[in-house]
């Protein structure tokens, strides 16, 4: 018979594991160029991996997701505050989901 | 101490809009898990020690189907082995005198946002904004849990919608402002998001699980630019 709070602990601990063993064995700066290059590229990759084209469906419209993207990116770029950009692609996703749904 | 606190201050605050984030999505993880038969308190349980959204949403799949245990293990491995790598950055950007304490504690909270909040802090990551950012993100994400398991309502799609795009923004904020100045890091940016576009359209391709495309893609396109673009020496931008 499986039980529930076996498996809410084998996900808890897994998923803690892989979170949990990098961070505490690398403990050095590491020297070794190829894997420093690496490192440093993970957040760019991985983040834009998960980014796109996801952000297109997070919403009820691509359309207003789409907008909502390109503009959070050129905001992005001009290093606006973060507050500032997350406000901005709400309001617009907001709007035009608004107004598509009225179409 | 003084510092620490105005540190884990500033942290928290950054993470109020991933705490909403959260607490739209989560509230949605809640009412499908009250609809696979799990109760509030058990769904909310898995919120608060998982701290993670895709891997959670499989994982009560393969509660409802009783699954093996093995299967969990599994599904999870490869869901969140994307964590495996942001740790491992995040090693090289905080002080490496760390404490391991400090260091599982704040691994706790290596989810997309966090991660994308504290490889954006401009110095050496302190682990108190980590533990800032977790002192409001992991209450907004039970909690989202916990409303949604409870009522069984659905929250109003347009407020799900707009929450859910600002924790995209999240990760935007991070990796967009260092394309300014490298022309390496934007080209890398666009191979990545186009690669995953492909992914998402290409026939067989479109069939891979988004944790095993993660991963898979995380590692070739980094492997690529780290051996076509190693750093020069003087790091740190």
């Amino acid at each position: 018979m499986n039980n529930i709070y076996v498996y809410i602990l084998v996900m808890a601990v897994v998923t803690y594991l892989i979170r949990a063993i990098p961070l505490t064995l690398i403990r050095k700066e590491i020297n070794n160029k190829f894997i420093k290059s690496f490192l440093y590229y993970v957040p760019f990759v991985t983040l834009s991996v998960i980014i796109f084209p996801d952000i297109l469906y997070s919403t009820n419209s691509v359309i207003a997701s789409l907008v909502a993207f390109i503009v959070a990116i050129i905001l992005a770029y001009k290093k606006f505050n973060m507050f500032v950009i997350s406000i901005c692609a709400c309001a617009i996703v907001y709007i035009l989901d608004s107004i598509i749904s009225l179409i | 101490m003084n510092e620490n606190f105005q540190i884990y201050k500033l942290g928290a605050r950054r993470a109020v809009p991933i705490a909403l984030g959260y607490f739209a999505v989560s509230f949605t993880f809640g009412i499908l898990a009250r609809k696979y038969g799990l109760t509030p308190f058990e769904s909310s349980l898995i919120s608060l020690t998982n701290l993670t959204s895709a891997g959670q949403f499989a994982g009560i799949e393969i509660i409802r189907d009783k699954g093996p245990y093995i299967e969990m293990v599994i599904s999870q491995l490869i869901i969140n082995s994307r964590y495996l790598l942001m740790s491992s950055s995040l090693s090289q950007k905080i002080d490496y005198n760390t404490s391991i304490p400090k260091r599982l504690l704040m691994a706790f909270s290596t989810t997309d946002e966090i991660y994308s909040l504290g490889i954006s802090y401009p110095k050496k990551l302190s682990p108190y904004y980590i533990y800032g950012a977790m002192s409001v993100s992991i209450p907004g994400w039970t909690l989202g849990t916990l409303f949604g398991a409870t009522t069984g309502e659905i929250l109003p799609s347009k407020i799900v919608s707009t929450l859910s795009i600002a924790l995209y923004i999240m990760l935007i904020t991070a990796i967009i402002p260092h394309t300014k100045n490298n022309k390496t890091i934007a080209g890398i940016i666009s191979i990545s998001m186009l690669s995953s576009l492909l992914f998402s359209i290409i026939p067989y391709l479109k069939n891979i699980s988004s944790g095993v495309k993660i991963i898979v893609l995380s590692i070739v396109i980094t492997g690529l630019a780290a051996y076509f673009f190693p750093l020069k020496e003087q790091l740190n931008e």
